[in-house]
Protein backbone atom coordinates (compact mmCIF):
# COMPACT_ATOMS: atom_id res chain seq x y z
CA UNK A 1 0.00 0.00 0.00
CA UNK A 2 1.43 3.37 -1.03
CA UNK A 3 -0.05 6.47 0.60
CA UNK A 4 -0.17 9.49 -1.67
CA UNK A 5 0.82 12.37 0.63
CA UNK A 6 -0.25 14.97 -1.97
CA UNK A 7 -3.92 14.01 -1.49
CA UNK A 8 -5.20 16.17 1.35
CA UNK A 9 -8.77 14.83 1.40
CA UNK A 10 -11.63 16.52 3.24
CA UNK A 11 -10.95 18.04 6.65
CA UNK A 12 -13.04 17.23 9.73
CA UNK A 13 -15.46 20.09 9.11
CA UNK A 14 -15.94 19.09 5.47
CA UNK A 15 -16.60 15.50 6.54
CA UNK A 16 -19.16 16.70 9.08
CA UNK A 17 -20.73 18.87 6.36
CA UNK A 18 -21.11 15.83 4.07
CA UNK A 19 -22.90 13.95 6.85
CA UNK A 20 -25.11 16.94 7.66
CA UNK A 21 -26.19 17.18 4.03
CA UNK A 22 -27.55 13.59 4.27
CA UNK A 23 -29.71 14.33 7.31
CA UNK A 24 -33.25 15.01 6.05
CA UNK A 25 -35.67 17.59 7.43
CA UNK A 26 -37.76 16.38 10.37
CA UNK A 27 -35.46 13.61 11.62
CA UNK A 28 -34.47 12.61 15.14
CA UNK A 29 -30.70 12.22 15.31
CA UNK A 30 -28.23 10.93 17.89
CA UNK A 31 -24.69 12.27 17.54
CA UNK A 32 -21.76 10.37 19.03
CA UNK A 33 -18.74 11.89 20.73
CA UNK A 34 -15.88 13.49 18.72
CA UNK A 35 -16.20 14.33 14.99
CA UNK A 36 -19.96 13.49 15.07
CA UNK A 37 -20.48 16.46 17.42
CA UNK A 38 -19.42 18.80 14.57
CA UNK A 39 -22.33 17.66 12.38
CA UNK A 40 -24.95 19.79 14.16
CA UNK A 41 -23.15 22.93 13.01
CA UNK A 42 -23.64 22.14 9.31
CA UNK A 43 -27.27 21.15 8.88
CA UNK A 44 -28.50 23.10 5.82
CA UNK A 45 -30.83 26.03 6.46
CA UNK A 46 -34.53 25.21 6.32
CA UNK A 47 -34.16 21.73 7.84
CA UNK A 48 -35.46 21.09 11.35
CA UNK A 49 -33.53 18.31 13.09
CA UNK A 50 -34.04 17.21 16.72
CA UNK A 51 -30.94 15.97 18.52
CA UNK A 52 -31.21 13.16 21.05
CA UNK A 53 -28.58 12.59 23.70
CA UNK A 54 -28.87 9.23 25.42
CA UNK A 55 -28.44 10.64 28.91
CA UNK A 56 -31.98 11.97 28.72
CA UNK A 57 -32.54 14.97 26.45
CA UNK A 58 -34.44 15.35 23.20
CA UNK A 59 -33.87 18.80 21.73
CA UNK A 60 -30.22 19.30 22.55
CA UNK A 61 -28.92 22.74 21.59
CA UNK A 62 -25.39 24.09 21.17
CA UNK A 63 -22.84 24.62 23.95
CA UNK A 64 -23.81 27.40 26.40
CA UNK A 65 -22.08 30.79 26.54
CA UNK A 66 -19.15 31.00 28.92
CA UNK A 67 -20.40 31.38 32.48
CA UNK A 68 -23.80 29.84 31.73
CA UNK A 69 -22.73 26.18 32.02
CA UNK A 70 -24.98 23.92 34.09
CA UNK A 71 -23.32 20.68 35.28
CA UNK A 72 -26.76 19.06 35.33
CA UNK A 73 -27.38 19.84 31.64
CA UNK A 74 -24.87 17.75 29.72
CA UNK A 75 -24.53 15.53 26.67
CA UNK A 76 -23.41 11.91 26.38
CA UNK A 77 -19.79 13.12 26.30
CA UNK A 78 -20.47 14.83 29.66
CA UNK A 79 -19.98 18.28 28.11
CA UNK A 80 -22.31 21.14 29.01
CA UNK A 81 -25.03 21.79 26.42
CA UNK A 82 -28.29 23.73 26.19
CA UNK A 83 -31.89 22.66 25.67
CA UNK A 84 -33.85 24.22 22.77
CA UNK A 85 -37.42 25.53 23.21
CA UNK A 86 -39.58 22.41 22.88
CA UNK A 87 -36.96 20.14 24.43
CA UNK A 88 -37.83 17.43 26.95
CA UNK A 89 -36.02 15.44 29.63
CA UNK A 90 -36.58 11.76 30.44
CA UNK A 91 -34.96 8.91 32.34
CA UNK A 92 -32.51 6.36 30.96
CA UNK A 93 -34.97 3.52 30.35
CA UNK A 94 -37.15 5.86 28.27
CA UNK A 95 -34.10 7.17 26.46
CA UNK A 96 -33.08 3.67 25.39
CA UNK A 97 -36.69 2.85 24.54
CA UNK A 98 -36.28 5.58 21.93
CA UNK A 99 -33.03 3.98 20.76
CA UNK A 100 -33.77 0.25 20.88
CA UNK A 101 -37.41 0.71 19.94
CA UNK A 102 -36.38 2.11 16.53
CA UNK A 103 -37.70 5.63 17.17
CA UNK A 104 -34.41 7.44 16.45
CA UNK A 105 -33.87 7.90 12.70
CA UNK A 106 -30.13 8.42 12.37
CA UNK A 107 -27.07 7.88 14.54
CA UNK A 108 -23.67 9.32 13.63
CA UNK A 109 -20.82 7.39 15.26
CA UNK A 110 -17.04 7.29 15.17
CA UNK A 111 -15.29 4.05 14.18
CA UNK A 112 -12.10 2.16 14.90
CA UNK A 113 -12.86 -0.29 12.07
CA UNK A 114 -15.72 -0.95 9.64
CA UNK A 115 -15.83 -4.19 7.65
CA UNK A 116 -16.93 -4.71 4.06
CA UNK A 117 -20.08 -6.31 5.50
CA UNK A 118 -20.96 -3.22 7.56
CA UNK A 119 -19.68 -4.62 10.86
CA UNK A 120 -18.63 -1.85 13.26
CA UNK A 121 -15.89 -1.91 15.91
CA UNK A 122 -15.75 1.30 17.93
CA UNK A 123 -15.59 0.49 21.65
CA UNK A 124 -12.42 -1.45 22.36
CA UNK A 125 -9.09 -2.31 20.80
CA UNK A 126 -9.21 -5.55 22.79
CA UNK A 127 -5.70 -4.97 24.15
CA UNK A 128 -4.96 -6.99 27.28
CA UNK A 129 -5.06 -4.79 30.38
CA UNK A 130 -7.14 -2.10 28.64
CA UNK A 131 -10.23 -1.11 30.60
CA UNK A 132 -13.26 -1.94 28.50
CA UNK A 133 -15.96 0.75 28.30
CA UNK A 134 -18.96 0.48 26.00
CA UNK A 135 -21.49 3.16 26.99
CA UNK A 136 -24.49 3.28 24.67
CA UNK A 137 -22.76 2.31 21.40
CA UNK A 138 -24.10 -1.26 21.20
CA UNK A 139 -27.66 -0.12 21.92
CA UNK A 140 -27.43 2.61 19.27
CA UNK A 141 -26.29 0.29 16.48
CA UNK A 142 -28.85 -2.34 17.50
CA UNK A 143 -31.79 0.03 17.44
CA UNK A 144 -31.31 3.18 15.38
CA UNK A 145 -32.73 2.88 11.85
CA UNK A 146 -29.77 4.36 9.95
CA UNK A 147 -26.14 4.30 11.10
CA UNK A 148 -23.59 6.74 9.66
CA UNK A 149 -19.95 6.05 10.54
CA UNK A 150 -17.61 9.04 10.30
CA UNK A 151 -13.89 8.36 10.49
CA UNK A 152 -10.49 9.01 8.95
CA UNK A 153 -9.87 6.56 6.11
CA UNK A 154 -6.59 5.38 7.65
CA UNK A 155 -5.28 5.04 11.20
CA UNK A 156 -2.55 7.38 12.45
CA UNK A 157 -0.12 4.58 11.57
CA UNK A 158 -1.45 4.52 7.98
CA UNK A 159 -3.39 1.24 8.32
CA UNK A 160 -6.77 0.86 6.58
CA UNK A 161 -9.79 1.28 8.88
CA UNK A 162 -12.18 -0.13 6.28
CA UNK A 163 -11.26 -3.78 6.39
CA UNK A 164 -12.38 -7.17 5.09
CA UNK A 165 -13.03 -8.30 8.65
CA UNK A 166 -12.78 -6.34 11.89
CA UNK A 167 -9.93 -7.48 14.15
CA UNK A 168 -11.19 -5.41 17.08
CA UNK A 169 -14.19 -6.58 19.16
CA UNK A 170 -17.47 -5.79 17.39
CA UNK A 171 -20.01 -3.19 18.46
CA UNK A 172 -22.55 -4.66 16.03
CA UNK A 173 -22.68 -6.92 12.98
CA UNK A 174 -23.86 -5.58 9.60
CA UNK A 175 -25.10 -2.33 11.11
CA UNK A 176 -23.41 0.52 9.17
CA UNK A 177 -25.31 2.12 6.27
CA UNK A 178 -22.82 4.76 5.10
CA UNK A 179 -19.17 5.57 5.85
CA UNK A 180 -17.90 9.16 5.59
CA UNK A 181 -14.11 9.45 5.53
CA UNK A 182 -11.61 12.14 4.60
CA UNK A 183 -11.28 10.43 1.20
CA UNK A 184 -14.77 9.24 0.22
CA UNK A 185 -18.41 8.53 0.99
CA UNK A 186 -19.19 4.80 0.84
CA UNK A 187 -22.69 3.25 0.87
CA UNK A 188 -23.48 -0.31 1.92
CA UNK A 189 -25.90 -2.04 -0.47
CA UNK A 190 -27.02 -5.64 -0.96
CA UNK A 191 -24.35 -5.92 -3.64
CA UNK A 192 -21.45 -4.57 -1.60
CA UNK A 193 -19.72 -1.37 -0.59
CA UNK A 194 -20.23 1.31 -3.26
CA UNK A 195 -18.27 4.53 -3.71
CA UNK A 196 -20.70 7.46 -3.88
CA UNK A 197 -18.27 10.38 -3.84
CA UNK A 198 -14.52 10.90 -3.65
CA UNK A 199 -12.51 13.85 -2.28
CA UNK A 200 -10.64 16.01 -4.81
CA UNK A 201 -7.69 14.16 -6.34
CA UNK A 202 -8.81 10.71 -5.18
CA UNK A 203 -9.25 8.04 -7.88
CA UNK A 204 -11.15 4.77 -7.50
CA UNK A 205 -7.89 2.84 -7.96
CA UNK A 206 -6.18 4.83 -5.23
CA UNK A 207 -9.17 4.48 -2.89
CA UNK A 208 -9.21 0.70 -3.34
CA UNK A 209 -5.48 0.58 -2.69
CA UNK A 210 -5.91 2.21 0.74
CA UNK A 211 -9.03 0.17 1.56
CA UNK A 212 -8.75 -3.45 2.68
CA UNK A 213 -12.43 -4.24 1.95
CA UNK A 214 -13.54 -4.65 -1.69
CA UNK A 215 -15.09 -1.50 -3.20
CA UNK A 216 -17.51 -1.13 -6.11
CA UNK A 217 -18.31 1.84 -8.33
CA UNK B 1 -48.60 9.40 59.56
CA UNK B 2 -46.25 8.78 56.69
CA UNK B 3 -43.09 10.80 56.94
CA UNK B 4 -40.07 9.62 54.95
CA UNK B 5 -37.95 12.63 55.83
CA UNK B 6 -34.82 11.89 57.84
CA UNK B 7 -32.66 14.57 59.43
CA UNK B 8 -29.18 13.58 58.31
CA UNK B 9 -27.32 11.67 55.63
CA UNK B 10 -25.83 9.50 58.39
CA UNK B 11 -29.33 8.45 59.47
CA UNK B 12 -30.30 7.92 55.82
CA UNK B 13 -27.55 5.35 55.17
CA UNK B 14 -27.42 3.83 58.68
CA UNK B 15 -28.87 0.47 57.58
CA UNK B 16 -26.50 -0.20 54.66
CA UNK B 17 -24.72 -3.44 55.51
CA UNK B 18 -21.56 -5.26 54.40
CA UNK B 19 -22.09 -7.15 51.14
CA UNK B 20 -25.10 -5.06 50.04
CA UNK B 21 -25.95 -4.36 46.41
CA UNK B 22 -26.19 -0.57 46.08
CA UNK B 23 -27.43 1.35 43.05
CA UNK B 24 -26.10 4.90 42.73
CA UNK B 25 -27.80 7.37 40.35
CA UNK B 26 -25.91 9.71 38.05
CA UNK B 27 -24.34 10.06 34.64
CA UNK B 28 -20.90 11.39 35.48
CA UNK B 29 -21.53 14.03 38.11
CA UNK B 30 -25.03 14.90 36.87
CA UNK B 31 -27.41 13.28 39.36
CA UNK B 32 -24.71 11.69 41.51
CA UNK B 33 -25.81 11.81 45.19
CA UNK B 34 -22.42 12.88 46.48
CA UNK B 35 -23.48 13.67 50.07
CA UNK B 36 -25.14 10.24 50.46
CA UNK B 37 -22.05 8.53 49.02
CA UNK B 38 -19.83 10.38 51.47
CA UNK B 39 -22.14 9.32 54.32
CA UNK B 40 -21.74 5.72 53.11
CA UNK B 41 -17.96 6.17 53.29
CA UNK B 42 -18.36 7.37 56.91
CA UNK B 43 -20.62 4.37 57.60
CA UNK B 44 -17.88 2.06 56.29
CA UNK B 45 -19.97 -0.82 54.89
CA UNK B 46 -17.68 -3.08 52.84
CA UNK B 47 -17.80 -5.70 50.06
CA UNK B 48 -20.45 -3.69 48.26
CA UNK B 49 -21.61 -4.39 44.73
CA UNK B 50 -22.24 -0.99 43.18
CA UNK B 51 -24.48 -0.49 40.16
CA UNK B 52 -23.82 2.90 38.53
CA UNK B 53 -23.14 4.09 34.98
CA UNK B 54 -19.59 5.30 35.74
CA UNK B 55 -16.89 4.79 38.36
CA UNK B 56 -16.49 8.39 39.50
CA UNK B 57 -13.75 10.96 38.98
CA UNK B 58 -10.96 12.37 41.12
CA UNK B 59 -11.04 11.33 44.77
CA UNK B 60 -14.62 12.23 45.76
CA UNK B 61 -18.04 10.59 45.41
CA UNK B 62 -18.05 7.07 43.90
CA UNK B 63 -14.30 7.25 43.23
CA UNK B 64 -13.70 7.90 46.97
CA UNK B 65 -16.00 5.00 47.90
CA UNK B 66 -13.92 2.74 45.63
CA UNK B 67 -10.63 4.19 46.87
CA UNK B 68 -11.75 3.47 50.45
CA UNK B 69 -11.86 -0.26 49.46
CA UNK B 70 -15.59 -0.59 50.14
CA UNK B 71 -16.51 -1.83 46.67
CA UNK B 72 -15.97 -5.45 45.64
CA UNK B 73 -17.61 -5.21 42.24
CA UNK B 74 -18.80 -2.50 39.84
CA UNK B 75 -21.66 -3.08 37.41
CA UNK B 76 -21.46 -0.22 34.91
CA UNK B 77 -21.36 0.76 31.22
CA UNK B 78 -18.46 3.21 31.14
CA UNK B 79 -15.81 2.69 33.81
CA UNK B 80 -13.32 5.19 32.46
CA UNK B 81 -14.03 8.88 32.15
CA UNK B 82 -11.94 12.02 32.17
CA UNK B 83 -10.33 12.30 35.62
CA UNK B 84 -11.19 8.68 36.40
CA UNK B 85 -8.07 7.51 38.23
CA UNK B 86 -9.10 5.30 41.14
CA UNK B 87 -11.03 2.54 39.39
CA UNK B 88 -8.52 1.97 36.54
CA UNK B 89 -5.67 1.55 39.05
CA UNK B 90 -7.50 -0.99 41.21
CA UNK B 91 -8.84 -2.83 38.15
CA UNK B 92 -5.36 -3.20 36.67
CA UNK B 93 -4.15 -4.60 40.00
CA UNK B 94 -7.06 -7.08 40.00
CA UNK B 95 -8.45 -5.60 43.21
CA UNK B 96 -11.95 -4.83 41.94
CA UNK B 97 -14.36 -6.79 39.72
CA UNK B 98 -16.10 -5.29 36.71
CA UNK B 99 -19.29 -6.38 35.01
CA UNK B 100 -19.48 -4.31 31.84
CA UNK B 101 -23.04 -3.78 30.59
CA UNK B 102 -24.19 -1.74 27.57
CA UNK B 103 -25.83 1.44 28.84
CA UNK B 104 -29.32 0.67 27.52
CA UNK B 105 -29.13 -2.89 28.79
CA UNK B 106 -28.09 -1.54 32.20
CA UNK B 107 -31.08 0.82 32.27
CA UNK B 108 -33.45 -1.94 31.15
CA UNK B 109 -32.05 -4.49 33.62
CA UNK B 110 -32.73 -2.00 36.41
CA UNK B 111 -36.19 -1.15 35.03
CA UNK B 112 -37.02 -4.88 34.74
CA UNK B 113 -35.79 -5.56 38.27
CA UNK B 114 -38.04 -2.81 39.59
CA UNK B 115 -40.99 -4.03 37.54
CA UNK B 116 -40.79 -7.65 38.70
CA UNK B 117 -39.48 -8.96 35.37
CA UNK B 118 -36.68 -11.50 36.02
CA UNK B 119 -35.19 -11.48 32.53
CA UNK B 120 -35.78 -10.21 29.00
CA UNK B 121 -34.36 -10.43 25.47
CA UNK B 122 -32.62 -7.51 23.77
CA UNK B 123 -30.95 -7.02 20.36
CA UNK B 124 -28.11 -5.08 22.01
CA UNK B 125 -24.69 -6.81 22.05
CA UNK B 126 -25.68 -9.75 19.82
CA UNK B 127 -22.57 -10.98 17.91
CA UNK B 128 -20.25 -9.11 20.27
CA UNK B 129 -18.02 -10.28 23.15
CA UNK B 130 -20.56 -8.94 25.65
CA UNK B 131 -23.08 -11.61 24.56
CA UNK B 132 -20.64 -14.50 25.03
CA UNK B 133 -21.99 -17.24 27.29
CA UNK B 134 -25.49 -15.76 27.29
CA UNK B 135 -28.65 -17.40 25.95
CA UNK B 136 -29.52 -16.32 22.39
CA UNK B 137 -33.05 -16.73 21.09
CA UNK B 138 -34.47 -15.95 17.68
CA UNK B 139 -37.72 -13.99 17.34
CA UNK B 140 -39.01 -13.08 13.85
CA UNK B 141 -35.72 -14.29 12.30
CA UNK B 142 -33.63 -11.93 14.44
CA UNK B 143 -31.33 -13.04 17.29
CA UNK B 144 -31.72 -11.55 20.76
CA UNK B 145 -29.66 -12.02 23.92
CA UNK B 146 -31.19 -12.77 27.30
CA UNK B 147 -30.36 -10.38 30.11
CA UNK B 148 -31.41 -10.57 33.76
CA UNK B 149 -33.21 -7.88 35.72
CA UNK B 150 -31.22 -6.39 38.61
CA UNK B 151 -32.52 -5.66 42.07
CA UNK B 152 -30.60 -3.94 44.83
CA UNK B 153 -30.72 -3.77 48.60
CA UNK B 154 -30.37 0.02 48.46
CA UNK B 155 -30.56 2.80 45.87
CA UNK B 156 -28.93 6.17 46.51
CA UNK B 157 -30.54 8.83 44.33
CA UNK B 158 -30.30 12.59 43.90
CA UNK B 159 -33.29 14.72 42.94
CA UNK B 160 -34.33 18.35 42.89
CA UNK B 161 -37.56 18.40 44.88
CA UNK B 162 -39.30 15.91 47.18
CA UNK B 163 -42.20 15.82 49.65
CA UNK B 164 -42.65 13.73 52.81
CA UNK B 165 -44.45 11.00 50.83
CA UNK B 166 -41.31 10.56 48.70
CA UNK B 167 -42.72 12.00 45.47
CA UNK B 168 -39.80 13.30 43.41
CA UNK B 169 -38.94 15.58 40.55
CA UNK B 170 -35.50 15.86 39.04
CA UNK B 171 -33.30 18.50 37.39
CA UNK B 172 -32.64 18.33 33.63
CA UNK B 173 -30.22 15.57 32.57
CA UNK B 174 -29.49 14.79 36.25
CA UNK B 175 -32.63 12.62 36.08
CA UNK B 176 -30.88 9.83 34.09
CA UNK B 177 -30.86 6.58 36.12
CA UNK B 178 -32.68 8.00 39.19
CA UNK B 179 -36.28 7.02 38.37
CA UNK B 180 -35.50 3.40 37.43
CA UNK B 181 -33.13 2.93 40.38
CA UNK B 182 -35.84 4.16 42.77
CA UNK B 183 -38.05 1.27 41.64
CA UNK B 184 -35.43 -1.48 41.89
CA UNK B 185 -34.24 -1.40 45.51
CA UNK B 186 -35.68 -2.73 48.76
CA UNK B 187 -34.73 0.61 50.31
CA UNK B 188 -34.46 3.75 48.19
CA UNK B 189 -32.70 6.66 49.85
CA UNK B 190 -32.96 10.09 48.24
CA UNK B 191 -31.14 13.37 48.69
CA UNK B 192 -33.33 16.27 47.57
CA UNK B 193 -32.33 19.86 46.94
CA UNK B 194 -35.53 20.93 48.65
CA UNK B 195 -38.41 19.31 50.50
CA UNK B 196 -41.82 20.90 49.98
CA UNK B 197 -45.20 20.51 51.67
CA UNK B 198 -47.61 17.84 50.36
CA UNK B 199 -49.30 19.35 47.32
CA UNK B 200 -46.24 21.47 46.62
CA UNK B 201 -45.45 19.21 43.66
CA UNK B 202 -48.12 19.21 40.95
CA UNK B 203 -49.32 15.55 40.72
CA UNK B 204 -49.12 15.83 36.92
CA UNK B 205 -45.39 16.50 37.11
CA UNK B 206 -44.34 13.86 39.67
CA UNK B 207 -41.60 11.76 38.03
CA UNK B 208 -41.01 9.20 40.80
CA UNK B 209 -44.18 8.30 42.73
CA UNK B 210 -43.53 8.23 46.48
CA UNK B 211 -44.31 4.52 46.82
CA UNK B 212 -40.83 3.73 45.46
CA UNK B 213 -39.02 5.83 48.07
CA UNK B 214 -38.24 4.98 51.73
CA UNK B 215 -36.10 7.87 52.99
CA UNK B 216 -35.55 11.49 51.95
CA UNK B 217 -32.90 13.86 53.27
CA UNK B 218 -32.72 17.53 52.32
CA UNK B 219 -29.37 18.75 50.96
CA UNK B 220 -30.02 22.34 49.84
CA UNK B 221 -26.63 23.06 48.28
CA UNK B 222 -25.09 19.80 47.10
CA UNK B 223 -21.37 19.83 46.26
CA UNK B 224 -20.39 19.95 42.60
CA UNK B 225 -18.16 16.98 41.85
CA UNK B 226 -16.28 18.70 39.04
CA UNK B 227 -15.40 21.65 41.30
CA UNK B 228 -14.11 19.31 44.01
CA UNK B 229 -12.07 17.42 41.41
CA UNK B 230 -10.64 20.67 40.06
CA UNK B 231 -9.63 21.67 43.61
CA UNK B 232 -8.09 18.19 44.01
CA UNK B 233 -10.21 17.53 47.12
CA UNK B 234 -10.29 14.07 48.68
CA UNK B 235 -12.97 12.43 50.79
CA UNK B 236 -12.76 11.86 53.75
CA UNK B 237 -11.81 15.56 53.96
Amino acid sequence: MVINESIKGWDRNQMAQKVAFDIPDGTYVNLGIGIPELVAGFVPAGREVIYHTENGLLGMGPAPEAGKEDPELINAGKKCVTAIPGACFFHHADSFTMIRGRHIDICVLGALQVSGEGDLANWSTGEPGAIPAVGGAMDLVAGVKTIFAITQHLTKEGEPKIVKECTYPLTGKGVVNTIYTDLAILDFTDKGLFVREMAPGVTFEYLQQVTDATLYQ
Amino acid sequence: MINKIVKSTAEAVADIFDGAVVMISGFGEAGSPIELIHALIDRGAKNLTVVSNNTGSGHVGIAALIENKQVKKMICSFPRTTNSIVFPELYKKGEIELELVPQGTLAERIRAGGAGIPAFYTPTSVNTPLAEGKEIRVFNDQPFVMEYGIRADFSLVKCKTADRYGNLIYNKTARNFGPVMCTAAETTIVQAGEIVELGGIDPETVVTPGIFVKKVVEIPNPAEESKLVKENRRYPW
